[in-house]
């Protein structure tokens, strides 16, 4: 199914997410199952399935890195789960010094100014992948959408990055 | 001149279009039913004048006794009167057990299910609140003046998969109709958004007997968005209680109580919390069987014993809020619900934390209900209510086990419900014919900490060399936040049986046992009682392949048209008639013969909704 058309936004990276979220509750209103409850227990079965996917699809489309891969797999490009051994050397660097980083916290003085100094590095690396993945997919060819893919992976790495320093820094209070 | 037609207050003009509906609060402590009448929800009172009926059961040689008259031989008859039932319901006997010293009367395992031995025989906490739920409804029977039509049944949002699948049987068994479950939180934001027009978010915070809920939704023109919920579904006012019971003995130097003395410490402690709110100082008499011990306790003595407890519920709001992603200050409201929300120290505290003064307008032991009767009233058809929608998110997530021990989630908390989520899965030995799936809810990492759902047997694999099925499961979460889970094959298409071991809960057949064996239908016809569901079903089927029929007509060949009208012909004409086994098979002739066409036109609102009609013209 193609999420973009069944929230009847255009097919790209960039996206109102006040739009998304008024025909998001648009289609709920309808296929919601709180609609059909007194309908027959196939018709309650339906909904529940329909609203689900919706719920997926709104879901897929509001968070930037499903969003991308969702876009890339329209155009034919699936990102394959199994982790592929093609980061740069410098990279792999950046990843395992915030690592380190991240790994120091507990034993430090004043965690909280470490806690922030992840935080920064991790919200910058991540708004200028974001740039990058935002001008590939715009390009719109499968020369840039691989390079998208590339992208996406590496952002997974810092969004992996970012859940676990929020953990960090619940177990600090 | 036409005569005005003018309908008697609380009836509807139309009298056979109102179907009779109910909101029904099956509280730990107490539990209300409520229901919408001339456009105003309200609670019912029972013969006796009361609204508020304790969640107490007692049963006796040769009946059972539900409510005040219960809960006043607490004390009497402590090992034959349940309380708190609620707390018991979806849990395991070593679950409970292990923390049983406040328990009077005598548990039993039940085949890993906590069950109380009573003189009746072995009761389960399912048929404890069938009940309960049976007295309520008869209430709103009485009132109202016929059957009900369905109900709605709040569960606590913390209540996991058992926890509310607990809840539905018992209503199973009740004979009643549940139109949906309901979580309390959504319900008391229900009353309270209807009521003043609210918009913004607000956390709603209900502190009851034996639950603690910490809810923060987004109210935006009749949407009602939980965004994220969490608490605690063994702390509430009961451990106040129970502190002052501590604090009790260490005046008294009881340090053994037996079942009855423990009965009478439970009911002066409630006293002594009940009249703090209210004053700062209070000399109380302890009745014992030695003679009475005079005591004297102040507000202040009282908010160090329960100061832990209420800390514990600001932790939880903290967490709540994280998992929200937001601050305090972007809470506009906050509802207090439950009657321990009217203890000053809870007030203070949700005050200060939240800083901003919260609602208490609607008696917090009677919003719930109140929500839950309006959300009753939209479910069942009186009022065509386009404007309000819950959208309800699951409170725990749900995960399954891999190797080591480990738990990997397939869906996070606080997702929107419904969901369904698939995950794959492949065959690790020539020929594998079956599989073992475990499923838990829980936040944390190995199997142990979680609290296992169920465990799947997924058998009819097609035999094939190793790793050669693919099989995928896929886990549907409904609007009740109920776990179903089908399997199929990929590339034959087959589907993989499935046996379902509930490791907190009943089976289907366990279920239908209980229904057969019950008193509660011994005072009724059993055969009766089934004709009228098939009745009630076929009924429904009618109605709504009428009114596909009526809009979609076009989407059937002439042919396909007259099978359908000759299977909703044959299935009035039987429903009419008295034989059971007949109506079901029409129903099921009915379903099989219009499947195609309710596919149809699923895809066609479907397709409308992606070229991008707006929805009020599909």
């Amino acid at each position: 199914m193609n999420y973009f058309q069944l929230f009847h936004l255009p097919a790209q990276f960039e996206l109102d997410l006040t739009e998304l979220g008024t025909r998001y509750l648009e289609l709920q209103r309808q296929f919601h199952p709180d609609k059909h409850a007194a309908g027959s227990e196939r018709d309650k079965l339906m909904a529940v399935q329909q609203a689900a996917n919706i719920n997926d699809a709104y879901h897929s489309l509001k968070q930037p890195l499903l969003r991308a891969e969702h876009l890339l797999a329209l155009r034919g490009l699936k990102i394959s789960n199994e982790q592929r051994s093609f980061m740069e050397p410098a990279f792999l660097m950046q990843q395992m010094e915030l690592r380190e980083l991240l790994a120091e916290i507990s034993d430090a003085s004043d965690p909280d100014a470490l806690i922030d100094e992840a935080d920064q590095q991790i919200q910058q690396q991540k708004k200028a992948l974001l740039r990058q993945l935002q001008s590939a997919l715009d390009a719109n060819n499968p020369e840039h959408d691989h390079q998208a893919a590339d992208i996406i992976r590496k952002l997974k790495f810092f969004f992996k990055l970012q859940h676990e320093l929020e953990l960090i820094e619940q177990t600090q209070d | 001149m036409a005569l005005l037609q003018i309908a008697e207050p609380g009836q509807s003009a139309a009298p056979h279009q109102h179907k009779l509906a109910a909101g029904i609060d099956l509280g730990t402590t107490n539990s209300l039913v409520a229901t919408v009448r001339s456009g105003e929800a309200k609670t019912l009172f029972n013969k006796a004048g009361q609204d508020m009926v304790p969640s107490v059961v007692r049963y006796t040689k040769d009946n059972v006794i539900v409510g005040h008259a219960a809960a006043a031989d607490a004390v009497l008859d402590p090992h034959n009167t349940i309380v708190s039932v609620k707390r018991l319901m979806g849990r395991g006997f070593a679950e409970i057990n292990a923390d049983a010293e406040h328990i009077p009367y005598e548990l039993v395992d039940q085949s890993g299910l906590v069950a109380i031995n009573t003189i009746q025989g072995i009761k389960n906490p399912v048929e404890v609140s069938a009940e309960i739920l049976a007295t309520l409804a008869d209430t709103a029977s009485l009132t109202l003046g016929g059957e009900l039509t369905g109900v709605v049944i709040t569960v606590p949002a913390y209540f996991d998969d058992s926890q509310r699948q607990a809840t539905k049987d018992a209503a199973k068994l009740a004979g009643l109709n549940v139109l949906r479950l309901l979580n309390e939180p959504t319900a008391a934001a229900l009353a309270y958004g209807l009521d003043s027009g609210q918009e913004g978010v607000v956390a709603v915070y209900d502190l009851g007997g034996g639950t603690f809920d910490i809810s923060i939704l987004r109210l935006k023109r009749g949407v009602f968005e939980v965004l994220a919920t969490g608490g605690d579904s063994a702390l509430g006012g009961d451990d106040f209680d129970h502190t002052i019971v501590n604090w009790l003995q260490q005046q008294t130097g009881q340090a053994k109580l037996s079942h009855s003395e423990l009965r009478q410490y439970l009911v002066s402690a409630r006293q002594i919390k009940e009249n703090l709110s209210a004053t700062e100082q209070l000399d109380f008499v302890l009745p014992l069987a030695s003679g009475e011990f005079k005591g004297q306790i102040s507000r202040a003595d009282f908010d160090a014993l329960i100061q832990p407890l209420v800390r514990k519920t600001i932790r939880a709001c903290k967490q709540v809020l994280r998992d929200a992603g937001l601050d305090t200050e972007e809470i506009q409201q906050v509802v207090m619900v439950g009657g321990s929300t009217r203890v000053p120290l809870v007030r203070s505290a949700v005050a200060e934390f939240f800083a901003a003064e919260p609602l208490t307008s609607i008696d917090p032991d009677k919003v719930v209900a109140i929500g839950a009767a309006i959300q009753a009233n939209v479910l069942v058809g009186n009022k065509s209510d386009h404007d309000t929608l819950l959208l309800d998110v699951i409170p725990l997530s749900l995960g399954l086990e891999t190797m080591g021990g480990l738990v990997e989630k397939i869906i996070p908390r606080n997702t929107v419900i419904p969901v369904a989520r698939a995950q794959e899965f492949t065959t690790f030995k020539d020929g594998q014919t079956a599989m073992a799936i475990h499923v838990l809810q829980g936040e944390r990492e190995l199997v142990d900490a979680c609290r296992s759902l169920a465990r799947f047997n997924l058998t009819n694999i097609p035999a094939m060399a190793a790793g050669g099925a693919h099989i995928r499961v896929t886990f549907q979460v409904d609007a009740d936040g109920l776990l179903s889970v089908t399997a199929q094959e990929k590339s034959t298409g087959v589907s993989a049986s499935i046996q379902v071991k509930p490791s907190y809960g009943l089976s289907d057949d366990q279920v239908a046992t209980m229904i057969q064996s019950s008193m509660l239908y011994a005072k009724q016809d059993m055969q009766l009682r089934l004709l009228k569901e098939q009745q009630v079903e076929a009924e429904r089927v009618l109605e709504a392949v009428s009114a596909a029929l009526n809009a979609d007509a076009a989407l059937l060949t002439a042919e396909e048209k007259l099978s359908v009208e000759q299977a909703l012909a044959e299935l009035a004409t039987v429903k009419q008639g008295d034989n059971t086994a007949a109506i079901k098979a029409a129903i099921e002739h009915t379903n099989h013969i219009t499947d195609e066409f309710a596919a149809r036109r699923m895809d066609i609102s479907i397709r409308k909704a992606l070229q991008g009609h707006k929805v009020d013209e599909v």
